[in-house]
C-alpha cells in the first residue's frame, strides 16, 4: 500500500489503549529512555491486572531475544493467552520467518520487528505476503536531533541507523508494514509528555495504524496525544508504577471526547 | 456439569488461543486432528485463520467435512470463528471459485473497499438483528454495540436475509459480523480476543 494521507471516517476505530511489558524473561522490567532496567515483577500479574482494568491489547517487548535467543518469550506468550483475551502483539529479535511463525502459533497476533528490518528491509514485504500484513508491525525508534529532525534507531535507541526516521517510517509503510509504533526513545521512562510533532507528522501521512509510544505521564498527554490522529497508545512506566491504571485512562479519553472500547 | 468441545484441527492458524478460551471457561476440550474425533461431543468449534481454499483442503484432508455434517445434521451446536464461520457457508469467491461446507446457504464475498482499509482489522461494534441467536443462541447474553476484534478481508452473505445475525460498520459499509440459523452460528470476529464479552459469548455456547 503507497503512503498517502489518511482519510476521514465517520466510524472512526475506538483508540486502542495498550500496555507494553518489556520482558526480560522471566521478569517484567522498566527502564528510564529505555535503559538502566529496573525488575518490576511477574509479567503475568501486571498483564492480567491490565486485562482486567480493560486493556484494548498487550505489548510484549523482549529486550534480551538477540541476545539469548526466544524460547523464554514462546514460554511466556503461551502462559499469557491462557489468561489474557484480548490481541497480543510480541517484539524484539525477530529475524526470520519462522520466527514469527513461532511466535504466531504461540498465540501472538501480531509481531513487531525492528533491527531486522533496517537490516533488511526486504524481510518486511516477505513477512507481510507470509502472514498478512495486518500481523505486521514495524517499530520506528526516533530521537530527536539538536537540528530538529529526528532519526531511527534499533537496539532500544543504542544503535544508530543512520536513516531519518520520517523517510524510514514512509518506507515501511510501502514495504507492507500493516502497523508502525512510534517509540521516542528519549522521552520513554521520563513522563514528560509523547513526542507530539513527528507523531502527529507520521498520523497525518500514512494510511496504516499509528501507535504513539513513549512519554505518558498524565492522563492529559494521553489525550493530547490522542487527538492527534493516532490509533493506539503504548504505555508503560505509569500503568506499571500504578501512578495511572487503564480504567482512569479510559474515562478521562471518554469525558474529552475521545472513542474508546468501553 | 461438564461440556465436551471439539475445537477442529485442520492445519491452519492458531488454534491456541481458542483452545485456552474455552478451557478457561471450564470446558472439556478435544483438540480434533481427524473426522472422527468428532463423534460423541456436546459441541463444535470450527476456528481458523487463512485462505478458503486451504481451509477447505484441509477439512477435506482430515475426514472432517462429513463428520461435520453429520454432526450438525444430529443436532451437535457448531461455532466457526472468522475463517471457520466462513468455510460453513456455500461458497466463497476468493482466488476464483471455492465451494464450502453449505451449513448455512450463502457466500463469502470481499468487504467493500471505497474509502477504507482492507483488511478489516480492529475493534468495531455489533449491531443485532432479530435473529434468535440474541434470544436463545449464543449472543443472548450479549448486549447491543459490544465490541469485538475482527481481522478478515472476505465477510459473509447469507442468501436469506433471516440467517444474518449481527453487522458492523467499516467505515461507511455495513459489513457481516456474524451468521446463525439452528445449531449453526458463525462468527466473524474473534471472541476468544473480544475481552470479557468475547468470553461471555463463548460462555453462552458451551453451557446452553
Amino acid at each position: 500500500m503507497a503512503p498517502g494521507p489518511r482519510q476521514a471516517s465517520r466510524f472512526p476505530m475506538p483508540l486502542r489503549i495498550i500496555p507494553r511489558l518489556d520482558i526480560k524473561a522471566p521478569n517484567l522490567v522498566k527502564g528510564v529512555r529505555l535503559e538502566g532496567l529496573r525488575v518490576m515483577g511477574k509479567p503475568q500479574d501486571f498483564a492480567s491486572r491490565y486485562f482486567a482494568d480493560g486493556a484494548d491489547e498487550l505489548y510484549y517487548q523482549d529486550i534480551v531475544a538477540s541476545l539469548y535467543g526466544r524460547s523464554n518469550i514462546v514460554d511466556l506468550i503461551e502462559e499469557t493467552a491462557e489468561h489474557i483475551f484480548v490481541p497480543l502483539t510480541v517484539g524484539g529479535g525477530i529475524r526470520t520467518l519462522q520466527d514469527i511463525q513461532q511466535i504466531l502459533r504461540a498465540g501472538a497476533d501480531k509481531v513487531c520487528l525492528n533491527t531486522q528490518a533496517v537490516a533488511k528491509p526486504e524481510f518486511i514485504t516477505q513477512a507481510a505476503r507470509s502472514f498478512g500484513t495486518q500481523c505486521i508491525v514495524v517499530a520506528i525508534e526516533t530521537i530527536r536531533q539538536t537540528d530538529g529532525r529526528w532519526k531511527a534507531f534499533t537496539d532500544n535507541g543504542r544503535e544508530h541507523t543512520g536513516l531519518d526516521a520520517y523517510d524510514w517510517a514512509m518506507r515501511a509503510v510501502e514495504l507492507g508494514a500493516g502497523e508502525l509504533l512510534l517509540t521516542s526513545v528519549d522521552r520513554e521512562g521520563t513522563f514528560k509528555g509523547f513526542e507530539l510533532e513527528f507523531i502527529e507528522k507520521i498520523a497525518k501521512q500514512v494510511p496504516v495504524p499509528v501507535v504513539a509510544h513513549g512519554g505518558a505521564g498524565t492522563l492529559d498527554d494521553i489525550v493530547q496525544v490522542a487527538k492527534l490522529g493516532v490509533d493506539g497508545v503504548a504505555i508503560a512506566g505509569v500503568l506499571h508504577y500504578n501512578r495511572l491504571t487503564v480504567k482512569d485512562i479510559k474515562q478521562h479519553l471518554i469525558n474529552n471526547g475521545v472513542e474508546v472500547r468501553a | 456439569m461438564s461440556v465436551k468441545v471439539a475445537v477442529v484441527d485442520y492445519g491452519l492458524g492458531n488454534l491456541h488461543s481458542v483452545e485456552k478460551a474455552l478451557a478457561h471457561l471450564g470446558a472439556e476440550v478435544i483438540v480434533a486432528e481427524s473426522g472422527s474425533q468428532l463423534a460423541g461431543v456436546d459441541k463444535i468449534v470450527l476456528p481458523g485463520v487463512g485462505a478458503f481454499s486451504d481451509g477447505m483442503a484441509g477439512l477435506r484432508k482430515a475426514g472432517h467435512i462429513e463428520a461435520i455434517k453429520a454432526a450438525v445434521a444430529a443436532g451437535t451446536p457448531i461455532l466457526g470463528i472468522c475463517l471457520g464461520a466462513q468455510l460453513m457457508l456455500s461458497q466463497s469467491e476468493e482466488f476464483g471459485h471455492c465451494e464450502g461446507l453449505g451449513l448455512i446457504p450463502g457466500k463469502v464475498v470481499k468487504i467493500p473497499s471505497e474509502g477504507i482499509k482492507v483488511p478489516h482489522v480492529g475493534w468495531a461494534r455489533l449491531e443485532p438483528t432479530e435473529n434468535a441467536a440474541w434470544k436463545t443462541g449464543p449472543l443472548r447474553a450479549t448486549p447491543p454495540q459490544t465490541w469485538t476484534y475482527f481481522v478478515h478481508s472476505y465477510h459473509m452473505v447469507p442468501d436469506d436475509a433471516a440467517d444474518l445475525a449481527a453487522t458492523v460498520h467499516s467505515g461507511p459499509h455495513q459489513i457481516t459480523a456474524a451468521v446463525s440459523r439452528a445449531n449453526i452460528t458463525g462468527f466473524q470476529f474473534h471472541p476468544e480476543k473480544s475481552g470479557q464479552k468475547g468470553l461471555d459469548m463463548l460462555k453462552a455456547f458451551l453451557f446452553a
